[in-house]
């Protein structure tokens, strides 16, 4: 039996220190994903940093008038907080979305960013998997990818993110509060995770004990208007299809703000910056917001099997961005900071 | 769980008086003991090695680390263990060549002190394997492949009446449609699990099965043991739909551990090995073609079949059979068209055969009642035979224009044509859709025995099997009804192959056989008891019967069947293809039902697990490999409550004097057949597109909603 040390220190320095680099050192917050990984023998790790006692169970009002996140928040925690449901309800509704009542109950908001793909070839250890096994192949190219990228993929792997979170978090432009063995630093949410390239075994920029503490949210007025929306196809616990993150201010028939992210279509949440810029001005209508959107998705490469997904974020783009900018109710016509 | 709002809504009346299960309070509370749940002392753990290959040969087994892992007992493989006899079922010639057959074949077992420790045991063996090219896809220009014939279809070709071709060139409306149905998993919810053990000569297993009887005989035949001295015992038994039905790999396992090791073992498969050991629905592609008159009367029918078997077992997943019964036509032809594939073995799910080829028919039924622009319910009525088109046989009983009826008034069904895409709620497109049910109603013989002692305690026993029905509960009504004594006098012992022989769970068969053994145990009991005028002494009384004869008397001039008539309501969302089922009902005529509680809970079980067929449940073949990739319950989806917000279940009162003494058909399957079909209807009524490919996903949708 694969024997593995067990810590749980009470300070992040204690923990970074304790886990030290060390390839075969993983930290532990809520479980949900590492312990399948480690019950299907793709992660065997030696040591696990149990990081659920560090002081990061908080959620605190930032003086900029964002919001600052203990990366050890429970995913339902946050989606209940009263201030995430009144400033930024996309974040509130992606959570709410994803997987179950009692996985959300167990999984942190750290842990829900660094959760691996849930490719099947990824999974089972018995195939070959660039993610998994560099250099190995990638039989999903050519096998069951229903599920898998249509944007940003590379040869060697078509592996999605199956965050829905961190797609509201990504259209929130989230700053991710890292401590790493060199101290603190913080990572823009959307540079957090990397596209496949050459190195598919490297999901995120963050280096070997680089340990998540807090989600940092700006004050995005125009997030008080925001809506997820997910497509799956199962009503409940499941993951996307595809997904959309949409906030929008306009006024006058005219995009003044707008934040859009994609879930389900990459190996990172896409952050759909070539929309935003299209729509900064241009109306706010139906036929210009597909066209931001075909824009966006001009650059998508779909497999055999998921060619559905470019319609599929399009047609929940396009129903986001028309809803937020027919709504009439008072969250997104006052002013956040008021409303309080 | 968040459930959309309304979803808590539940229209059937729940309020009976029909007894409880007998057995609930011991599973709720944890008590009831489940098969790798017994733990004799000494008992040891055993882990399974499955095959990374689809066709081949293992050249080498390196065990030498995997024996020096902590704890590691043993590892079996073919070159040291126990040797086998033969029986009909190659699947179970476990570890006896180097041979494979297919992807996730067992090639060794690690044995260890504890879970874990076999668990690494097996994770440290290493196979070398020599490869060879395997063919997984259906090809049915394969040279291997043939026209399945069968004791009841002479023709080679198939079975056929009349003069299809002819018939159908001639026709006035002609519907020729291709269905497809993906390989789908039963998934019981306990994975299969025994736990066995050797002790002065006997062999006692304790199996996850649907028939204690039939794992001792085949445990008999590969071990070469008398019968006698095997007990297997399948008391708590956490679902099978099937695949629990026949012996399966793990308890042979077990037990040939068992015995290379001198200890007891309990093997339990991890759920992401089911998928290739413990059988599947293959999946089928059915042509259908339909020839009628302008009115909707059906003069041709064929139902084509293509699917395929395993190279180490010959089960076909006969989806035509039941078109041959189902409505009146003068010329009708079925046939299946299946070969040999690398892959692993399918084997009976829920309804075999009637579940997958009545998504095909039902659906096909919808496409002539557009055809015809009449009413689908209607049609159905039109093409009702007045006795059984297959033999040509009165039915004993066949009430399925009384369930459309009654399930169209519970329903609110609209009729008439349909008019797809004309009813929407916002951005959602709502539909309705109608099929029709129906399930074989067979019986086989069982013995029984009913003891009374001296205070008026009543002991049933007899070899049935609860897979989670609420068999246990009838079986305990049926005596309590024929002695007329209350509820709690009486004791059912069932699930042990000691007890008096009866066959297993499967066929929805059991109600009519167990419960005819069980009555006629009970009324001798009584009649015994009511002829005594003295009290009974401390041995009490005891009756043993067996209805081989009874059954066997039964009249050969009738086909009994069950039928019934499902109805589905559907929201198609027009921007994404999401298909979500609104409400589903059904109305049945099985016979005789015996408890409203557990009957209603097989119908709204069965029903779940049609919907669930409908939008989700879905397994690949991956040719790459062999294999299908969705081996756990996060990528093989099945239906949660929020996807089945509201399901009614109903039956009509039918009352069959040619079945059995209770007047029972049996009803743990029907729930499944049709289902597919009404909702696949409905979403044609929604949205106006007709999916013919199980399941109907976004991808089918989507495309033909309009864009945008």
């Amino acid at each position: 039996m694969k024997a593995f040390r067990y810590e749980r220190p009470t300070e992040p320095g204690a923990a970074v220190a304790a886990h030290g680099g060390a390839p075969d050192a993983r930290y532990l917050g809520g479980g949900t994903n590492l312990v399948d990984l480690m019950k299907l023998g793709v992660e065997s790790p030696g040591l696990l940093v149990d990081v659920s006692g560090l002081p990061h169970g908080s959620i605190e009002s930032t003086t900029g008038g964002g919001l600052r996140i203990g990366a050890a928040v429970r995913n339902s925690d946050l989606a209940a907080d009263p201030r995430v449901l009144a400033r930024y309800p996309v974040l509130s509704q992606a959570l709410l979305a994803g997987a179950s009542g009692q996985l959300r109950n167990a999984a942190t908001v750290g842990g829900n960013l660094l959760q691996r793909t849930r490719c099947l070839y990824f999974q089972d250890v018995g195939k070959p998997c660039n993610k998994r096994d560099p250099g190995s192949g990638c039989p999903a190219r050519d096998g069951v990818h229903r599920d898998l990228a249509i944007l940003g993929a590379s040869p060697h792997c078509v592996a999605t993110h199956p965050s829905d979170m961190a797609v509201a978090l990504a259209a929130l432009g989230a700053d991710v509060l890292v401590h790493g063995r060199h101290g603190p630093r913080t990572v823009p949410v959307t540079e957090l995770h990397r596209l496949p390239g050459d190195h598919p075994e490297r999901d995120t920029v963050l280096e070997p004990g680089d340990l998540i503490t807090h989600i940092e949210l700006g004050p995005v007025p125009e997030a008080a208007r925001s809506v997820y929306r997910k497509a799956r196809d199962r009503a409940s616990f499941s993951f996307a299809l595809a997904s959309v993150a949409a906030a929008l201010d306009a006024h006058d028939g005219t995009v003044r703000r707008v934040r859009l992210a994609f879930g389900a279509v990459a190996a990172k949440p896409w952050r759909a910056w070539t929309a935003e810029e299209r729509l900064r001005g241009a109306p706010a209508t139906a036929e210009s917001f597909a066209q931001a959107v075909d824009a966006e998705l001009a650059a998508a490469e779909p497999l055999r099997d998921n060619g559905f997904k470019i319609p599929l974020v399009r047609n929940l783009a396009i129903r986001a961005l028309t809803d937020l900018a027919s709504r009439r109710d008072a969250a997104g016509d006052r002013d956040p900071e008021a409303s309080r | 769980m968040n459930p959309p709002k309304g979803a808590a809504r539940q229209h059937t009346d729940t309020r009976t008086s029909a007894p409880v299960r007998l057995e609930g309070r011991d599973k709720v509370t944890g008590t009831a003991r489940y098969a790798a749940e017994y733990a004799p002392d000494g008992r040891v753990y055993a882990w399974p090695i499955p095959a990374t290959i689809a066709r081949g040969k293992i050249v080498a087994i390196d065990c030498g680390q995997a024996l020096a892992e902590p704890g590691a007992i043993a590892v079996l493989t073919h070159e040291n263990a126990p040797r086998l006899g033969e029986t009909g079922d190659r699947t179970l010639a476990v570890l006896q060549t180097p041979g494979i057959a297919h992807r996730g074949q067992y090639v060794a077992l690690a044995v260890a002190e504890t879970l874990e420790a076999a668990r690494a045991t097996a994770a440290a063996v290493r196979v070398e394997y020599a490869p060879e090219r395997h063919q997984v896809l259906p090809r049915p220009d394969h040279p291997d492949s043939h026209v399945l014939e069968e004791a009841d279809d002479e023709a080679p070709e198939g079975w056929q009446r009349g003069d299809v071709e002819g018939a159908y060139a001639a026709a006035e409306i002609r519907i020729d449609a291709v269905y497809r149905i993906p390989a789908l998993h039963n998934h019981p919810m306990e994975p299969h699990a025994a736990t066995a053990l050797w002790a002065d000569g006997q062999l006692v297993v304790h199996d996850s099965s649907q028939g204690a009887g039939w794992v001792r005989q085949t445990l008999s035949e590969l071990f070469g043991m008398d019968r006698d001295r095997i007990t297997v015992v399948s008391e708590h038994v956490g679902g099978g739909f099937g695949s629990k039905g026949t012996t399966r790999p793990h308890a042979v396992l077990a037990a040939m551990a068992a015995r290379h090791v001198g200890r007891p073992v309990t093997l339990a498969l991890p759920r992401n090995q089911l998928a290739a050991v413990v059988g599947y629905r293959a999946a089928t592609e059915q042509r259908l073609r339909i020839g009628a008159a302008a009115d909707g009367r059906i003069s041709a029918l064929a139902h084509e079949v293509v699917s395929y078997h395993s190279t180490i077992g010959d089960f076909v997943e006969q989806a035509a059979k039941p078109a041959r019964s189902m409505y009146a036509s003068p010329h009708s032809r079925t046939s299946h068209r299946v070969g040999p594939l690398d892959v692993p073995p399918p084997s009976w799910m829920r309804a075999p055969g009637e579940c997958s080829g009545m998504f095909a028919l039902e659906s096909a039924m919808d496409e002539l009642a557009v055809a015809c622009g009449i009413d689908p319910i209607e049609l159905r009525i039109r093409n009702e035979p007045d006795r059984d088109p297959a033999s040509g046989l009165p039915f004993s009983s066949r009430h399925l224009v009384e369930c459309l009826r009654e399930g169209a008034r519970r329903f609110g069904w609209t009729p008439g044509p349909r008019r797809p895409g004309s009813r929407t709620e916002g951005g959602l497109l709502i539909g309705t859709g109608v099929a029709a049910s129906t399930y074989s109603a067979d019986v086989e013989p069982s013995e029984a025995e009913a003891h009374a002692d001296a205070s008026g305690n009543i002991r049933i026993l007899l070899n049935a099997t609860d897979i989670g029905t609420g068999a246990r509960t009838i079986l305990a009504q049926i005596a309590a009804e024929a002695l007329d004594v209350p509820l709690d006098r009486v004791r059912i012992e069932i699930g042990s192959s000691d007890l008096p022989y009866a066959p297993i769970a499967g066929g929805s068969t059991g109600a009519a056989s167990w419960g005819w053994a069980v009555h006629k145990a009970a009324t001798a009991l009584a009649a015994q008891l009511a002829d005594r005028n003295i009290p009974l002494s401390e041995a009490g009384l005891r009756m043993a019967v067996n209805t081989e004869a009874d059954v066997a008397a039964r009249s050969a001039e009738y086909a009994r069947r069950s039928f019934g008539a499902q109805f589905a309501e559907v929201q198609v969302d027009r921007d994404t293809g999401e298909t979500r089922l609104r409400r589903l009902l059904g109305v049945f005529a099985a016979g005789r039902i015996l408890n409203a509680r557990t009957a209603r809970s097989q119908f709204v079980g069965a029903m779940t697990m049609g919907a669930s067929m409908a939008l989700l449940e879905h397994s690949t073949m991956d040719p790459a490999f062999g294999d299908h990739p969705e081996r756990d319950l996060a990528s093989y989806h099945v239906a949660v409550s929020a996807d089945v917000p509201d399901i009614q279940a109903y039956w009509i009162e039918e009352e069959d004097p040619h079945l059995n003494p209770l007047g029972v058909k049996g009803i743990g399957e029907i729930g499944i057949v049709g289902t597919a079909a009404a909702v696949a209807n409905a979403v044609y009524d929604a949205t106006g597109v007709r999916v013919r490919t199980l399941p109907v996903r976004v991808e089918s949708l989507l495309p033909n909603l309009g864009a945008r």
